[in-house]
């Protein structure tokens, strides 16, 4: 559906060197599917999608958007809606207004707006709001009214920057799911903008995970999770120990990753056999779970969860196990 | 905050409007209502002939004739001042887009530039005008020069010439506001519509032009109202060979020594100008709803 061709952008301030947002990233991002540009704020996720609604140009390289080269082509003439952080309603229309606008620009017969409006406006859960301004709603509404006018066009692909980051958690969590479906139902692609990592596993079908303006690794959310092919990635996306491989008295040229819930501690007393051993420097009771954060002889610290309680205290010397094919080795 | 202390803020304020605005708009009507003393000032009785000369003139007979000539000069500075408003906003709605759409520091030079000429007397800002159009003028002088014509155009001492001094002197009125409203639109407004299939015309046309339209009406209530009662332009400019409302007024207390006449014209103006504000609210509030 889009694909991306060693795209860079670099933007030029006045007193300083260019600023380099993008470099050379490639990308391909697949028919009906859900798509997520994944990183910290900087990493240039922001201007990947700008570029793909047209309201950036490249520095170099190329967009196809369903086959076709978009570098020529404005945002109003790209198959492709947006839905802003901000909402970006337009503030002197009602929330039907806001919604035909899109459909209106494309002169589409007076009808088929109403239906598609109504379509749209339902499919959001808005039925009763077609006539509100848009001061009238609460944040959560405005955000779907947002979703519905960039979905009643019915684009080829919908963009969505951070569209979640002004709501309150559990509205966040409600959308999540909203959005998900909706991608489901209208069989658009998605390419999604968050800094978020929960967020990302809970919602994409793929992920690319940026930093510094460069893609470090694309995947399933569970690939991504499983296999980081990058201290950078296995750090951002959940929890993960990066030990030196010297604490473990193995190669000191690489990093062991061990997820924390992968991690069995007990106690030396028991004769256990482990990877290192240790002392338990603090212990967080998180309910369903256990934190042990554990200072290994050799320096490193690492924390391990696990289901339950147990009988550890804080100063107790332990083992720590886990299960070689669960832990990834890279490179430092 | 209690009642009595909010008063006391507001109290300087209102002060000053009691004293400079309400009261001698009072004193107006009131002189309007008197008989013209020969050398200045009113006398007694009170009379309505202030208003019945507006319409009509007192024959030798001492018989009332219907003449409409002060009503004419009325219409015509209603006519002048709407056609500057207009041509105010045809002018300052470009030049407000461009300034917000520059960078900080550079919105900063330009939105000086153009409260620069508020540093000048607008006495002698005018003048320069007569400078510029006159026969020997600048004007003329540049276009005989490059060969165009061979004797002068006649650009001053015409409707032009005072609608050209009405434009240049209440222009930066018009700017002021529609940029102060434009600078208010989230740039994210017009990504959004460009994103909805708008091509530039129907972004201007359906997101801008709403969101500034307040400006521009309080753009045009700052041109319109001393427009019409200007004198400056058009005395000098037009060369008063053509009276205005203003120039009218203006010598009913000087030469003309007719201060109830002229308290009289300055109240029909008032009245014009309260009128197109109060139909103007109205319009405003029922757009909010």
């Amino acid at each position: 559906m889009i694909d991306i061709q060693s795209v860079s952008k670099s933007f030029v301030t006045r007193d300083a060197d260019p600023v380099h947002a993008l470099n050379a990233v490639s990308l391909e991002i697949y028919d009906n599917e859900f798509f997520t540009l994944l990183g910290p704020s900087g990493c240039g996720k922001t201007t990947l999608l700008r570029l793909i609604a047209g309201f950036e140009a490249p520095s170099s390289g190329a967009i196809r958007i369903a086959g076709s080269d978009v570098a020529a082509l404005p945002p109003q003439k790209r198959p492709v809606n947006t839905v802003f952080q901000s909402y970006a309603l337009f503030p002197h229309m009602s929330v039907a207004e806001n919604v035909a606008f899109g459909l209106e620009m494309q002169n589409a017969p007076k009808a088929l707006i109403d239906e598609r409006v109504r379509e749209a406006l339902e499919m959001v859960r808005l039925e009763g709001f077609a006539t509100r301004r848009p001061a009238q709603l609460s944040g959560g509404q405005q955000q779907r009214v947002a979703v519905a006018r960039a979905l009643a066009p019915k684009p080829s692909v919908l963009l969505l920057d951070e569209p979640l980051s002004a709501l309150d958690l559990k509205l966040r969590k409600g959308m999540q799911s909203e959005l998900k479906r909706l991608q489901r139902e209208t069989g658009i692609t998605f390419v999604l903008v968050t800094h978020d990592q929960e967020e990302a596993l809970a919602m994409s079908d793929r992920i690319a995970v940026m930093r510094s303006g460069d893609v470090l690794q694309v995947g399933t959310p569970r690939d991504i999770y499983d296999n980081p092919q990058d201290r950078f990635v296995a750090d951002f996306i959940g929890e993960s120990n990066l030990l030196p491989g010297a604490a473990l008295g193995r190669d000191p040229a690489k990093t062991i990753v061990v997820r924390p819930e992968h991690i069995v501690v007990s106690p030396v007393s028991d004769g256990a056999k482990g990877h290192a051993t240790g002392a338990v420097s603090a212990i967080t009771f998180l309910g369903s779970d256990t934190l042990y954060e554990v200072v290994l002889e050799e320096g490193a610290k690492l924390h391990s969860r696990s289901r339950g309680g147990s009988a550890l205290a804080t100063g107790d010397r332990v083992v720590v196990d886990w299960a070689r094919h669960l832990e990834r080795e890279l490179a430092n | 905050m209690g009642p009595n202390r909010t008063w006391l803020l507001i109290a300087p304020a209102m002060l000053v409007i009691g004293v400079f605005m309400v009261l001698p708009l009072f004193l107006a009507v009131g002189y309007s209502f008197m008989t013209a003393n020969p050398y200045g000032g009113v006398t007694a009785p009170a009379t309505f002939d202030a208003y019945l000369q507006f319409l009509y003139q007192r024959d030798f007979d001492d018989s009332l004739v219907f003449s409409p000539s002060y009503a004419l000069i009325i219409l015509r500075s209603v006519y002048l001042a709407i056609a500057t408003t207009i041509i105010c906003l045809v002018l300052g709605l470009p030049v407000a887009w461009y300034i917000v759409c520059q960078t900080p520091e550079r919105r900063r030079i330009l939105l000086f530039a153009v409260t620069l000429p508020f540093w000048i007397n607008t006495l002698i800002r005018t003048y320069c005008w007569i400078l510029i159009l006159r026969d020997e003028g600048l004007a003329n002088g540049a276009l005989r020069h490059a060969g165009i014509i061979s004797d002068p155009l006649p650009l001053l001492y015409n409707d032009g010439s005072i609608l050209l001094g009405l434009v240049y002197t209440f222009l930066p009125f018009m700017v002021l506001p529609i940029y102060s409203t434009l600078e208010r639109i989230d740039p994210r407004l017009i990504e959004a519509a460009h994103d909805l299939y708008a091509g530039r015309a129907a972004v201007f046309r359906r997101i801008v032009w709403p969101l500034a339209r307040p400006g521009a009406l309080a753009g045009a209530t700052l041109v319109f109202a001393p427009a019409l009662g200007s004198f400056l332009a058009p005395d000098l400019l037009g060369g008063g060979k053509k009276l205005l409302i203003g120039s009218l007024i203006q010598m009913q207390f000087t030469s003309s020594r007719n201060w109830p006449f002229g308290a009289a014209l300055s109240t029909v103006v008032t009245v014009v100008v309260l009128t197109v504000f109060v139909i103007r609210s109205r319009r405003v509030e029922e757009e909010r709803r």
